[in-house]
């Protein structure tokens, strides 16, 4: 499948910018996958003191105020416009089954979910998936070049950004959304629902890291890994594939690959 | 009397060893079934811990849930070839720290937890293997199940687990980075010393805990 042109020029553009940046700082023992260190840990920062004095604490009441089952429901209602968009890239992706199946989730829980407040389809066992333009471009064998730290929108890399971008102007409805004020209050609403289901995964992650930046940026990296492949990357290897070797032997360095999509078609889901 | 006595205690020690025997002979993936099972069952019930008690959740998570995993090859494994460089001593207090952050982490994730179904999914290996993986898929209403798989190995002691990936995110392979750059700046006792900082911060604020 070929790209049309104007992403691969915005790449580009992205990463001549990226490569800029990148040249200003001092290279020494830096992640390869996270050349924009420096620049990140900032953005990173910034985006920890917003969310501490903004975010988080909007996200909190939220959670607190509003019951669970209405909660449920607003989810419910931006999950349903979101299966379209993931729909087609599925398709993009050659899943056509899977498209086939996001559409159809799409189609019941409009109607019968009475407008995808209730999510009927998985109670039918039809599945929610989870695409973007990103993992398409995964799938397509875009690498996932040097990782980024957006503001406010936090960990990407330079192939999810580009996604995103794609994402938000061409397969999000509330994009349509109108009047804007409408639109705007949507987006508001959408942020701080999504937060609020993200409340005690940020306090886990507060535990369980030394340091911050670092846990969470591989956290996602490997994340996107898997996504990319439905969840059946492939296993890296490690110290136990190896025949027979010794349980207290001195574990290798894992070779990092970058992402690429399977040779042949995606192994067969488990479920 | 003496040969009574050693009756009965040679009858308990043999209904140990047949009841350890039992206990290793557990497929991996009934054993996460199980061990599963029994934790959600618990926390569901306690009043202590629904309350929002983190102690008594340490405990239950130390009792039921530690004995299945084998944090020496967790460390060995988080620390990549740093682990060769450590002295005797310092691995045993690696893998005492790590133990110590891993099992207050699980117990956050653990009062996290509400009401989500577990899907176990049937174990694909062949009765040789002695390396594994059991998936488990957490469903939640609206969005996507979350895959949780767990990586065991045959051990004399049974099966134990030596990682674990949330949503394709295995915990060892994100602890080595983090171990790696540590070590790399402040070596292998100043790693040691901020696990046991780690520890201590966590330990002084348990009432961050929110259900």
């Amino acid at each position: 499948m070929k790209l049309p042109r104007a992403p691969w020029t915005l790449l580009r553009v992205l990463s001549l910018l990226l490569a800029l940046a990148g040249g200003c700082a001092t290279t020494e023992d830096r992640d390869p996958r996270d050349p924009l260190e420096p620049l990140n840990r900032a953005v990173f920062r910034f985006n920890e003191v917003l969310d501490d004095a903004v975010t988080k604490p909007v996200a909190t009441a939220y959670r607190d105020l509003l019951h669970e089952q209405i909660r449920g429901r607003i989810r419910n209602f931006f999950a349903n416009l979101g299966d379209l968009w993931i729909g087609v890239n599925d398709v993009l992706q050659g899943k056509f089954f899977d498209g086939f199946e996001d559409g159809m989730r799409f189609v019941f829980n409009s109607t019968f979910g009475i407008f995808g407040l209730h999510d009927v389809a998985s109670d039918m066992g039809i599945e929610k998936r989870d695409e973007d333009f990103g993992q398409t471009l995964g799938r397509w064998g875009v690498g996932d070049g040097p990782y980024i730290v957006l503001p406010i929108l936090s960990s990407s890399t330079l192939r999810d950004t580009a996604g995103w971008g794609v994402d938000i102007f061409v397969g999000d409805p509330v994009n349509a959304f109108r009047p804007i004020e409408l639109r705007n209050s949507a987006y508001a609403v959408r942020l701080v629902n999504r937060r609020a289901d993200l409340l005690d995964a940020s306090r886990i992650l507060d535990q369980a890291a030394l340091d911050k930046y670092v846990f969470q940026r591989d956290a996602y990296l490997q994340r996107r890994r898997s996504q990319i492949y439905d969840g059946n990357a492939p296993r890296e290897p490690r110290q136990r594939d190896e025949e027979d070797a010794p349980a207290k032997e001195p574990a290798k360095e894992p070779a990092k690959e970058p992402a690429r999509p399977p040779a042949e078609e995606a192994p067969a889901k488990p479920r | 009397m003496k040969t009574i006595i050693s009756v009965v205690l040679g009858g308990l020690m043999a209904g140990c060893v047949v009841a350890g025997a039992q206990a290793q002979e557990l497929a991996p993936d009934v054993l996460v079934k199980n061990v599963t099972t029994e934790v959600v069952e618990l926390i569901a019930k306690d009043k202590e811990i629904r309350s929002g008690s983190r102690s008594k959740l340490i405990q239950v998570v130390e009792g039921k849930v530690l004995p299945h995993f084998n944090f020496s090859s967790m460390t060995a494994l988080a620390m990549g070839q740093n682990w060769s460089k450590a002295t005797p001593e310092q691995k045993k207090r690696l893998v005492e720290e790590f133990k110590t952050l891993l099992v207050r982490t699980y117990a956050s994730a653990l009062a996290a937890y509400s009401e989500q179904r577990f899907d176990f999914r049937p174990l694909r290996a062949r009765p040789t293997d002695t390396d594994v993986t059991v998936n488990v898929r957490v469903i939640q209403p609206g969005a996507q199940p979350v895959p949780i798989d767990y990586s065991m190995e045959k051990t004399a002691a049974g099966w134990k687990v030596y990682d674990v990936m949330v949503g394709g995110v295995s915990l060892v392979a994100n602890y080595r980075t983090e171990f790696n750059a540590t070590v790399r700046e402040v070596g292998i006792e100043g790693l040691i010393r901020n696990l046991q900082a780690k520890n201590r911060s966590l330990e002084a604020a348990p009432s961050a805990e929110k259900k």
